[in-house]
């Protein structure tokens, strides 16, 4: 049995994957795509943070809501910065704002209402979506504020700020997951409850704020991915939900719990989206894409994505 | 633990029978036309090919897992179906096409029971991923919506022999499948495996074989359920399953089914289906504006999977 780093694993498939692809394509390879697809993997890897504290959480944990979450972020810093930069931080308050209180509801359902988190958080969605539709009607008035479209697109250094961003948060979270009380409890959590609960930890306290992270994550990647489209829709955040549950898997974070990192998930978006790339610039047809990416994702769960045999 | 909670643990379709008769009121009242064969007839029509899906997920998701890709899976066999059969097919035709139906669906179902009970890959994203596979072969087979069954079959599928809806005689029978079905010792193992697979192991049950069972039944109930659909749409199209997965979870764990498997049952997922539709209908008839309905539909739906939760922390407060 090897015992190489998942997100090692994920992250050499998808530099693999890159230089395959210039076999087929040669005109795939250099380095402006190779920029533009990381950038790409940015917006599902930073949407997919939370998802990792989630499913690392254990107790079937898995958030369903954050395509919506994604969606109500980018719609509400869309309608409250009004295109205004000055505003820009007013919007980033009531996104993080309403983000985590979001997930505090869903952690609150799944915790003391013991709602099983799939369900939960695929409730939450629906309600999500209902209150957008059923404030905005349809109609969403509002700008990209400059400063946000700069911050996301412009380029320093020849890399976009996305990418920036994107490292910094992997820190952050290498940082949160390995260095701080909340990072160990997490996994003790995952591993066992009950074990956890029995050695001092605040099990109910650390599964409702993972969601609440989660929801806090999900509206911040909207806000980021607004200035990237540029525009917003009502299903702006669904196309990233279910890849960003198997950016985590895929990146070696057991969906049974108590074990992963962030690391394995960046890795996890970066080849989800290197294989999206390379079959979206083959041109064989969305049929036969859809069945390669199947394929493709279907071998890439085998390699980290098999569950331990249950004891 | 009291024997009325026993009682109620393995009758777990009662809560959801207690919101299906409120629903059934409310509906009645907003719609006092609700019991006329003609509007009971077209709703069971809209129900039918949702139960049939919801009773294969349940007796997945019995068995510990969950299958994500059964609204690919109705799609694609719905769009096999429209392509072997014309408007000027014959019987011969007609029973050659569900004779594929039936195979790709468990061929489909097979896929998936290959991954996750023999590579035990992890189901949610499993069953995901194959849902591009299929929803891909459906694209391939038909790019573009369209088709048509013979006049026949989709007149019958309206019909009401001896005055009861065909939908219904459907519903009875799915019902009295599932009363055989539970007697068989292969629905004993899925519970077996779902509750406690070491446990069932150590008794000799043949854990992953199984598993892999369940999925290929899941495929034929996906297909059963593509071709009440198909008599109910009478065309094809590549995406027409696809907003069937998730409600069929949510009618089975409204049925009173737990995804963490070993218990549960089809009587409850069927009554989630129809609890579901009638919520759907209600939020129709009771002039809540078109803005609100999303939200009025989610909010009741997350209410009704909360209640059991809110209701048991009531009791563990007062106890």
């Amino acid at each position: 049995m090897s015992r190489v780093p998942p997100a090692a694993v994920a992250l050499l498939l998808s530099v693999a994957l890159f230089f395959l692809a210039g076999l087929v394509q040669p005109n795939f390879v250099n380095a402006a795509q190779a920029i533009n697809i990381v950038r790409l993997a940015a917006f599902l890897g930073i949407i997919a943070a939370g998802q990792t504290l989630v499913i690392i959480s254990g107790g079937e944990g898995i958030d369903l809501s954050v395509g919506a979450v994604v969606t109500l972020g980018a719609i509400l810093t869309f309608m409250i910065s009004g295109g205004s930069s000055e505003r820009l931080w007013l919007a980033l308050l009531v996104v993080l704002a309403v983000g985590a209180a979001i997930g505090l509801v869903n952690g609150l359902g799944i915790v003391f209402v013991r709602i099983p988190p799939l369900v939960m958080t695929l409730g939450m969605a629906g309600v999500v979506q209902g209150t957008i539709l059923a404030v905005t009607r349809g109609n969403i008035p509002g700008g990209v504020p400059r400063a946000l479209a700069n911050l996301v697109t412009g380029r320093f250094l020849g890399v976009p700020g996305a990418i920036y961003l994107w490292a910094l948060l992997g820190l952050l979270m290498w940082f949160v997951l390995q260095r701080t009380r909340y990072g160990r409890e997490l996994f003790a959590v995952g591993v066992n409850r009950r074990t956890a609960a029995l050695s001092g930890v605040n099990v109910s306290g650390v599964v409702v704020l993972t969601y609440t992270l989660s929801g806090l994550l999900a509206a911040l990647g909207g806000l980021l991915l607004l200035g990237f489209t540029q525009r917003v829709f009502l299903t702006l955040g669904e196309t990233y939900l279910f890849p960003s549950i198997a950016a985590v898997v895929v990146g070696g974070t057991v969906l049974a719990g108590g074990r992963g990192s962030y690391f394995g998930t960046m890795a996890g978006a970066l080849v989800l989206t290197m294989t999206e790339s390379l079959l979206r610039s083959m041109r064989i047809g969305e049929a036969y894409q859809m069945i390669v990416f199947g394929a493709i994702l279907v071998v890439l769960l085998s390699v980290y994505g098999r569950q331990r045999e249950r004891e | 633990m009291r024997p009325s909670s026993a009682w109620l643990r393995n009758h777990t379709y009662l809560v959801p029978l207690v919101l299906l008769v409120v629903a059934v009121a409310l509906n009645y009242y907003f719609q006092p036309n609700f019991f006329q064969p003609r509007v009971l007839n077209g709703n069971l029509r809209v129900m039918l090919p949702l139960m049939v899906l919801a009773a294969g997920q349940a007796l997945v998701i019995i068995a510990g897992g969950i299958d994500l890709s059964v609204g690919a899976m109705v799609s694609l066999v719905n769009v096999l179906l429209v392509t072997l059969v014309t408007r000027e097919s014959g019987p011969p035709e007609v029973l050659l096409a569900v004779g594929a139906a039936l195979l790709v669906g468990a061929a489909a179902g097979a896929v998936n029971g290959l991954c996750v009970a023999y590579l035990r890959l992890q189901p949610i994203v499993t069953t995901y991923a194959t849902s591009f596979l299929f929803s891909g072969v459906a694209l391939a087979v038909l790019p573009r919506p369209g088709g048509a069954l013979p006049r026949a079959l989709t007149t019958f599928y309206r019909s009401a022999p001896l005055g009861v809806p065909a939908t219904a005689y459907g519903i009875a029978l799915l019902l009295l499948l599932w009363v055989v079905l539970r007697r068989t010792r292969f629905v004993q193992y899925l519970y077996a495996v779902g509750g406690n697979a070491a446990a069932a192991r150590a008794s000799g049950v043949r854990v992953a074989f199984t598993r892999f069972l369940s999925y290929v039944t899941m495929g034929l109930f996906a297909a059963l359920s593509a071709m009440m659909l198909t008599l109910s749409t009478g065309s094809g199209n590549s995406r027409l399953g696809d907003a069937m997965t998730l409600p069929s979870i949510v009618a089975v764990v409204l049925g009173g089914t737990r995804l963490a498997g070993g218990q549960g049952g089809v009587v409850g997922a069927v009554i989630g289906v129809a609890v579901l539709t009638i919520i759907r209908n209600l939020i129709t008839f009771s002039n809540v504006p078109t803005w609100y309905q999303t939200l009025f539909d989610a909010v009741v739906i997350l209410l009704a999977l909360a209640g059991p939760g809110i209701v048991q922390l009531i009791r563990g407060r007062r106890a």
